[in-house]
């Protein structure tokens, strides 16, 4: 028997009702996430990378429908009872997001705030609590820890904010954190502060981690595999260094060449041309097919299923093997 | 990128005369008083900026949020009024007696911003947008204006038939993007300031517009001021880069020589601070420690001196000026001065690879 996996999800689909139209966010999405991994999802505005993050923790909208399975660590969130999804989020599953702003509250200090999640989840002392939520504010180095306790999070700067939500995120030990994004509109100096500080994190207290973000090189600093996410779907799965160095999808490779990675300064980008699907109007085949430069007449047919080009490495590409043979 | 094949007709100063030199601009902003505060605090957003802007040529400005760059393209649009400092547009002073107008300046610069929703009018269509500022500002009939702007959509990749009649909600946020480029080159400007032009959009949409932004430079003889947070798209479309830290400029040089040959500590760091995008050569300790300090009443002397690592006492006592270290590449930092008193003073060798 196979262990149980921090994150299962079984082909999970997320649509959203509108007036006249449904939105394809999210359409049959499988992985599994063993307990210490972190799996970096790359993709571009509109790939269903946040709403995918957030139906795991059943974070969405009332007028969305999740199909398929998620579970956390063998229980199934989908189908789990909202005062059970309150007693998950926060102690077995936590998130932090892009702006902390928004995530913290702007009328109590960083200090009370964890000590209250702490007495509210972990139901200990009010004292214990603030010990410590003080030893947290520490260990995501906040410098001079016990002054900022005492501090609202409009009197912090961007990066220490972004530390504040890590230690109330992670304060009552979640097996699993959600990431979406969290280094996005920080400056680079404080970006890759918070990214080594995450990788300390996860190492220590051995989390798993799904980091989002359309940022290749902030992914691949933390990420051991990586999803490339296209028109709702994981197109290309594998290893951090299978995804970067095998490439298997096109679209992969476009994302690659316009993040500017070993491309020769000055010269002429490749580009990906057209724009991304409409979600309400999904193709019937392979939803890159529309942009892709080496499109068969079949790839408009169906959606290719995964093909495996390597150990743990697949794409969801008719010539994706053809295309590793070659880049070999 | 490649020099371009010709310059304009209106050139005055010929090739030599840099299109734009801006010496000593300042602008200090009163920061927000505080409950029964004494005395004022000021914002010293740019402090000192001076820099030369060759013809043809594409200077990118990189430095974090607060470093002032984005206020030094307002002040070079006189959006803001500078405190004090100097403008030269292709030898001609602005606002000297014997130089330029504002007025005429604006019709030789034009900027494309961030936020390419908010800088479009909502209830003008895209044709409208675009001819406004012919009409308004040189005159010119409606008609020609609105044949002048289809024209623009059609160099900014863009089917006029398809867009002249459309409003700025019914486009992708790329395609807003081109329009602002469109409605930006309308005046026929021959400096166009990019403001974090490309940094709201998504990568593969991004290197669209930076190919389009290369092609509109060829074919008319622009020159650009390129200003991002983004390292690496700087590194691809400037010939030269200047490095800006709370207000000032610490470095500045050609692009190889600031991505291969850096040598201020705030540049090096700067750089080392870029993820690897390589799963084996992870980074593995940051380079800064902390945030940028507050732009409100910086540190005296080297405004980097507290972060970094270098740092003696004479750094926080003297600021150190702007000095040559090698062919057009400038460094501000007294470990790279032999007269400063810092004890690294010339032993730091010039450069790393």
């Amino acid at each position: 028997m196979t262990e149980i996996a921090a994150v299962e999800v079984e082909n999970l689909s997320v649509r959203f009702q509108q007036r006249d139209r449904t939105i394809h966010a999210v359409s049959g999405i499988s992985f599994r996430l063993e307990r210490g991994e972190v799996l970096g999802i790359l993709g571009e505005s509109g790939s269903g990378k946040t709403v995918t993050l957030r139906s795991l923790m059943r974070l969405l909208p009332h007028n969305c429908a999740i199909d398929g399975r998620v579970l956390l660590d063998g229980e199934d969130v989908t189908a789990a009872r909202e005062n059970r999804l309150e007693e998950l989020r926060g102690n077995r599953i936590a998130m932090i997001f892009q702006e902390p702003v928004t995530a913290l509250d702007p009328v109590f200090t960083i200090g009370e705030q964890i000590t209250e999640t702490l007495v509210r989840h972990l139901q200990i002392a009010r004292r214990d609590a603030r010990r410590r939520a003080l030893e947290w504010l520490d260990r995501v180095q906040i410098p001079s820890a016990r002054r900022r306790f005492d501090a609202y999070p409009h009197e912090m700067s961007g990066g220490m904010r972004q530390r504040a939500m890590i230690a109330l995120a992670l304060c009552c030990n979640p097996a699993v954190l959600l990431a979406d994004e969290p280094t996005t509109a920080l400056d680079v100096t404080v970006q890759i502060q918070i990214l080594l500080l995450l990788r300390e994190l996860q190492r220590e207290l051995g989390m798993a981690v799904i980091f989002v973000t359309h940022d290749v090189g902030a992914a691949v600093e933390v990420s051991d595999s990586l999803a490339v996410m296209y028109g709702g779907r994981f197109v290309e799965t594998g290893t951090a260094r299978d995804v970067l160095r095998k490439r298997a999808h096109p679209y992969t490779e476009g994302l690659l060449a316009a993040n500017l990675h070993g491309v020769e300064p000055g010269t002429r980008l490749m580009t990906i041309p057209g724009a991304p699907p409409n979600l309400a109007d999904l193709p019937p085949g392979c939803s890159f097919a529309p942009r892709c430069l080496y499109a068969l007449p079949q790839c408009a047919a169906a959606m290719p299923l995964p093909v495996v080009c390597g150990d743990g490495h697949t794409a969801r590409c008719l010539r994706a093997e053809e295309r590793t043979r070659i880049a070999a | 990128m490649n020099a371009p094949a010709s310059l304009p007709a209106d050139d005055r100063g010929g090739p030599q005369q840099p299109l734009l030199i801006v010496r000593d601009l300042k602008k200090h902003f009163p920061a927000k008083g505080r409950f029964l505060s004494f005395g004022r605090d000021t914002v010293q957003a740019v402090d000192g900026v001076s820099f030369d802007v060759g013809k043809g040529e594409t200077v990118g400005i990189v430095g974090e949020s607060g470093c002032g760059k984005s206020t030094t393209a307002r002040l070079l649009l006189h959006l803001i009024e500078p405190d004090a400092g100097e403008m030269i547009f292709d030898g001609a002073g602005v606002g000297a007696p014997d130089g330029i107008s504002v007025r005429e300046l604006r019709l030789q610069m034009q900027m494309v911003f961030q936020d390419s929703y908010s800088s479009l009018n909502p209830r003008a269509t895209i044709g409208d947008i675009i001819a406004f500022g012919p009409r308004t500002a040189k005159k010119v009939s409606a008609k020609r204006a609105q044949e002048r702007a289809e024209a623009l959509l059609e160099q900014v990749g863009l089917r006029p038939s398809l867009f002249a009649r459309r409003y700025p909600h019914e486009l992708s946020g790329g395609q807003r993007q081109r329009i602002n480029i469109a409605r930006a080159l309308a005046l026929e400007p021959r400096l166009l300031i990019l403001d974090e032009a490309v940094s709201a959009l998504d990568k593969s949409v991004e290197a669209q517009i930076l190919n389009l932004l290369s092609d509109l430079r060829q074919n008319l003889g622009l020159t650009y001021l390129f200003i991002s947070h983004d390292l690496n798209v700087v590194r691809h479309v400037s010939d030269r880069v200047v490095v800006m830290y709370l207000g000032r400029i610490v470095e500045t040089g050609g692009v190889e020589a600031i991505f291969r040959r850096s040598s201020h500590p705030y540049t090096q760091a700067l750089l080392r601070a870029m993820p690897s995008m390589d799963p084996d050569r992870r980074t593995k300790a940051s380079p800064l420690i902390g945030d940028p300090p507050n732009p409100i009443n910086p540190p005296s002397g080297c405004r980097f001196r507290t972060r970094c690592a270098f740092a003696e006492e004479v750094c926080a006592r003297v600021s150190p000026g702007l000095a040559d270290i090698a062919d057009r590449h400038q460094v501000a930092c007294h470990m790279m001065d032999t007269s400063s008193g810092h004890s690294r003073a010339g032993t730091t060798s010039v450069g790393h690879d």
